[in-house]
């Protein structure tokens, strides 16, 4: 068995809104002199350390772990699972 | 007749909520511990307002896998009425026993101020004592109020009658200006606002009869005279 970091990064789908991305993006990052920036989004991260035989293994773990307790929200909100 | 209100780690609305059944509706009320089960011929069931679990991950989130949901699941397809309000609404909805998803407000402020609210079904156990489109001073207090759902849940919450209450104007930026819905038999009932902060003339300084007329629609209900 071997210790795997999994990163699970939890953001809205398309088409729904994000509040504080546009705040930051409107009311901090473009009244400055940062003109280049057309888009913020606000996520959340979540870090698993889990034991497992394999990568794909953990991989698979994480995913049924967030489907089965609802981590996130699969009305507005989709997961992007990273291996560290 | 006994109401059940349930109490979860960081619930704090929940002796307001027992106040206004007990004191103020003469009814039976019997707090129910979220780790404990619910007896079978309870009447009705109420999730009081706070902040379970702190609002952590999610609000309603983490209190919506407590040991006591499966009971309320059990008595929700039996036909109990069933109220969920505030952090009970999120809860409810976190649990899958009422469609969409509670949001930030679009303000991303915590909104605690008096609101107008529409009723437009008046024939769920908690609104039958009510004409359709009655108005309903009432307060608010939350963070995640935002009622969300996908424009094809929208035209069915529609189709199937299960918007309960409208807001009379945009307050956080919900899906239609909805403040609460119920489930497709229509004894679940879900809401944001705070109906137990409202029955008693004392603390609302508009018009307490409206908001007791959800209390009393369920007097009706469960078969009590008040």
């Amino acid at each position: 068995m071997t210790l795997f970091t999994i990163s699970v990064t939890i953001e809205n789908k398309p088409g729904i809104s994000d509040p504080e991305g546009e705040t930051i993006l409107n009311d901090l990052v473009l009244k400055g002199t940062y003109k280049t920036v057309s888009k913020i989004k606000t996520a959340k991260m979540l870090k698993f350390a889990i034991k497992e035989k394999d990568k794909t293994t953990a991989e698979t773990k994480i995913r049924k772990i967030c489907d089965d307790l609802r981590i996130y929200n699969p009305m507005v909100s989709k997961i992007t699972i990273n291996v560290i | 007749m006994k109401v059940g209100v349930v109490v979860f780690p960081g619930s704090n609305c929940d002796r307001d909520m027992f106040h206004v059944l007990t004191d103020v509706f003469n009814l039976d009320a019997q707090y129910f511990w979220h780790e404990k089960g619910l007896p079978k011929n309870i009447d009705a069931v109420v999730l009081p307002g706070g902040f379970s679990y702190g609002d952590r991950l999610r609000a309603g989130i983490i209190a919506a896998h407590s040991p006591i949901i499966k009971d309320i699941q059990k008595l929700a397809e039996k036909g109990v009425p069933i109220l969920g309000v505030c952090n009970g609404f999120q809860i409810l909805v976190e649990s899958g026993l009422l469609p969409g998803v509670l949001l930030k407000n679009n303000s991303l402020k915590f909104m605690c101020q008096w609101t107008n609210l529409i009723v437009e079904n008046n024939n769920t156990p908690f609104t039958c004592q009510f004409k359709l489109k009655e108005k309903i001073p009432i307060p608010i207090a939350n963070g995640e109020g935002r009622y969300f759902v996908d424009d094809n849940t929208l035209k069915k919450l529609k189709q199937k009658n299960q918007i309960v209450f409208r807001y009379e104007k945009v307050v956080n930026g919900s899906s239609d200006k909805i403040a609460g819905v119920c489930n497709e038999d229509g004894n679940v009932v879900g809401m944001m606002p705070h109906p137990e902060r409202a029955v008693e003339s004392e603390i609302n300084p508009i018009d307490n009869k409206p908001s007791s007329l959800i209390f009393e629609s369920l007097l009706n209900t469960i078969g009590v005279e008040n």
